[in-house]
């Protein structure tokens, strides 16, 4: 196309002229990422003003429609400025379940009273959204949920409690799939809602991982007041968004396998760690361990880059995601692992490290988590084996 | 560039199948082995391959080729590695091609491209002289003598070395490396041909005192390593789109048995340890895909390659290409181990791919070095 020169030259002449310097590097600790809501407490005034700066062009969410809060790109302009923030380092100004989650089966289900309610807000990364999905008692089966909802005419009173809900104690809103019909096959009584986590009745409680660390929250819900004009979908199919919403979670958690653009690649972190004899890595075994994880590394990247050129922006990948979430999470705990053996026993300290706060063993123990979360790694090979191979059972 | 084909290769994708499908299935291999063929290829095939324009492909036009590239002649390379189809498009539509368009002089082009690509002449890179690929490790000497040089030395398992009329052999010269061209019938060059586990065949190659002329040097005199290398990258991606190919031709044959075959009165294809099996390498396929593609399309914008990604894709395919093909004879169970069947063609193929400009493991090592560790 002609004038996607122009977009990019105008792209990258905008870029250096509005990201900070400070937010061209990749995020050293978790607080370096801008999860945006009305608690938010920015670390910097340059992450303010990046968020700020980005959301005013749409630019946190390029490819939505601009009367979403999106920049209304297309899918080539769309990977335009991906390239020009990967080329400067650029931080996402924004991370958010709102967008990588909640944005893509609202755009595709939702009235355009909920759009117009509910996306620019999370555009702008005024609202935090989390997910209420799995129950203490459904997990991998999760269709079985048994969080009820009871239907009081123009809204429901719901009562249950969810768990993983992941930075739940930091929602502002959340989206929930509850049960709204009791005798129904376990598919089909399924509703997809949403509330505010300030009513009443609701509450969190953190649960504290091998990492030390509490990313997820246990949610319940006691008598809490959902309106009926917060379902998106029809009532009883709330299934089909919620399946939807997967596919795009899982494209997303798959992209925790490929390298932060600015991360230093693992063997480089391994040469700088042990040196080189006879101008190769000094330990050989760890080596070719290394190597044939950076060859899976480059492989995931560029296949998720031709699935992104096969399908029209926005498109989910569907059952495709549940491939590239297997391959991105094990991929991704491989990382650590040979992270890890790079590191040997510098990196055994619970509050040790370069940086006195055990980050990498925290880390490691973090993405034993990544092929649980989402839904396992054996969930998704058998969505592979039976929606794509067509294996029967 | 969009990691995708345009209309043009679609087009050429589909010819490509269903000509190989109708005309050299794996079938045809199997006839060719049991009639002893001492070729190992159809030449009544190979004409028909002319006929579709495929030894010129990589041929600019101006020599009577085609032009679609890189991406082109791989693109087809993937079809006859699906279908097993013995023939000399690797070795001479695409590294002969390579060769001559890359660093030939004119004479060279004019005498040898329009002939590569009526499909006249064939070509056979002779590099390798031990068991195992070290390319740079080069015994064979072209000692100039006036106008001449005189080449001496062994050359061993060169692909398609039985049929070539021109051979490009790597020699060291004075101050370096030089490639030269040698004409099969050249005062000194005996060819020992052999049949290959996968009923290819090759040859072993002695130059004793080979004179040829100074105008059959290819490319610069002392520095023919980086062009060497060149060559032996498009090889490694031709062989990878061929292994990719292979690769998925040998998996759908297997996801077919898995939902035919009945035990305990079920398809095998039900149970779950066979069912993540399958999905774990249908993923391993789609990364194969992705890199392949890539690798040629470089091959196509790049003019002098990108050899860290022709490693990384000889590696990954050479390892994928091979869990495939002993998955499909596992999984196949009593039947995949005989003779009788064709899966284990595949597997014999495979072999003879990953051994072909350096293995899996040779790029592995190759890979790491170039990211330097």
């Amino acid at each position: 196309m002609a004038d996607n020169g122009t977009f990019r030259r105008e792209t990258r002449d905008w870029l250096e002229a509005n990201c900070p310097e400070s937010m061209r590097q990749p995020y050293n600790y978790e607080a370096d990422a801008c999860w945006g809501g009305r608690n938010c407490e920015f670390q910097s005034e340059d992450q303010k003003a990046w968020l700020q700066r980005t959301a005013s062009r749409g630019w946190t969410v390029p490819s939505w429609p601009k009367e979403y809060g999106g920049g209304g790109l297309d899918l080539a302009q769309a990977k335009i400025l991906k390239q020009e923030l990967a080329r400067i380092n650029a931080r996402p100004p924004l991370e958010s379940f709102g967008i990588s989650m909640l944005g893509p089966p609202l755009l595709k289900f939702g009235s355009e009273e909920l759009k117009l309610q509910h996306l620019p807000p999370i555009a702008r990364g005024e609202i935090r959204w989390a997910q209420g999905y799995s129950e203490p008692n459904a997990g991998s089966d999760l269709a079985s949920l048994q969080m009820r909802a009871d239907d009081m005419g123009d809204h429901f009173i719901v009562n249950g409690s969810k768990i993983w809900t992941s930075y739940g104690d930091k929602g502002d809103w959340m989206f929930c799939l509850v049960r709204t019909d009791f005798e129904a096959k376990k598919h089909a009584g399924i509703t997809f809602v949403m509330f505010d986590m300030t009513t009443e009745g609701v509450s969190t409680r953190p649960i504290k991982l091998i990492s030390g660390k509490s990313p997820f929250t246990e949610t319940f819900l006691d008598n809490v007041r959902v309106e009926k004009n917060q379902v998106i979908g029809e009532i009883n199919d709330g299934w089909t968004i919620a399946k939807y919403l997967l596919s795009h979670e899982r494209e997303m958690i798959a992209g925790a396998g490929i390298l932060a653009s600015g991360s230093l690649p693992v063997s480089e972190v391994a040469v700088r760690a042990l040196g080189r004899q006879n101008g190769i890595l000094s330990e050989p075994m760890l080596r070719a361990d290394i190597a044939r994880f950076e060859i899976d590394e480059r492989c995931l990247a560029l296949t998720i880059e031709r699935a992104r050129d096969e399908v029209k922006a926005g498109v989910s990948l569907g059952a495709v995601a549940s491939m590239f979430k297997y391959y991105g999470t094990e991929l991704n705990k491989r990382r650590y692992e040979l992270l890890m053996s790079v590191s040997g026993q510098d990196a055994l300290q619970w509050e040790g490290g370069e940086d006195g706060l055990g980050e990498l063993p925290k880390k490691w123990l973090r993405t034993k988590g990544n092929s649980i979360e989402g839904g396992t790694s054996e969930i998704q090979l058998n969505i592979v084996a039976k929606r794509i191979l067509g294996l029967p059972g | 560039m969009a990691l995708v084909l345009n209309e043009e290769q679609l087009m050429l994708k589909d010819s490509a199948r269903s000509f190989l499908d109708s005309r050299a299935p794996v079938s045809h291999l199997r006839e060719l082995r049991d009639s002893e063929n001492t070729d190992g290829f159809s030449r009544e095939l190979w004409a028909e391959m002319a006929d579709m324009g495929w030894p010129a492909i990589l041929v600019p036009e101006q020599y009577g080729g085609l032009g679609y590239g890189y991406t082109g002649i791989g693109i087809v390379l993937e079809e006859t590695g699906r279908n097993l189809t013995p023939s000399p498009l690797l070795c001479t539509a695409m590294v002969g091609a390579a060769a001559i368009v890359k660093a030939g002089s004119d004479e060279q082009r004019e005498s040898l491209l329009p002939a590569i690509a009526g499909g006249q002449h064939l070509l056979a890179l002779a590099c390798d002289e031990s068991p195992r690929h070290a390319p740079h490790e080069i015994a064979t000497t072209a000692v100039k003598d006036g106008e001449s040089y005189r080449i001496s030395g062994r050359k061993i398992n060169v692909a398609d070395g039985h049929i070539a009329e021109t051979f490009i052999v790597s020699t060291q010269t004075a101050n370096g490396v030089s490639l030269f061209l040698v004409p099969k019938d050249s005062g000194g060059v005996s060819v020992e041909p052999f049949r290959q586990l996968d009923t290819h065949h090759a040859a072993n190659v002695a130059f004793e005192q080979v004179v040829v002329n100074k105008s059959n040097l290819l490319g610069c005199l002392d520095h023919g390593l980086g062009l060497l290398d060149y060559l032996l990258d498009v090889g490694r991606t031709g062989a990878s789109a061929e292994l990719l190919g292979l690769a998925q031709e040998v998996s759908a044959r297997t996801l077919d048995y898995l939902k035919e075959r009945k035990q305990f009165g079920v398809p095998i294809g039900s149970f779950q340890a066979l069912q993540h099996r399958a999905a774990q390498l249908f993923g391993e396929l789609e990364m194969c895909k992705s890199l392949v593609l890539k690798a040629l399309q470089t091959l196509d914008e790049q003019a002098v390659g990108d050899p860290e990604l022709a490693s990384l894709a000889k590696s990954k395919l050479g390892e994928t290409a091979h869990l495939a093909a002993t998955e499909a004879i596992q999984m196949h169970g009593g039947i995949g181990m005989t003779d009788d069947f064709d899966i284990g063609f595949f597997l014999k193929r495979c072999k003879i791919l990953d051994n072909l400009y350096g293995d899996s493991l040779y790029h592995l090592d190759r890979f790491a070095r170039l990211r330097g560790y």
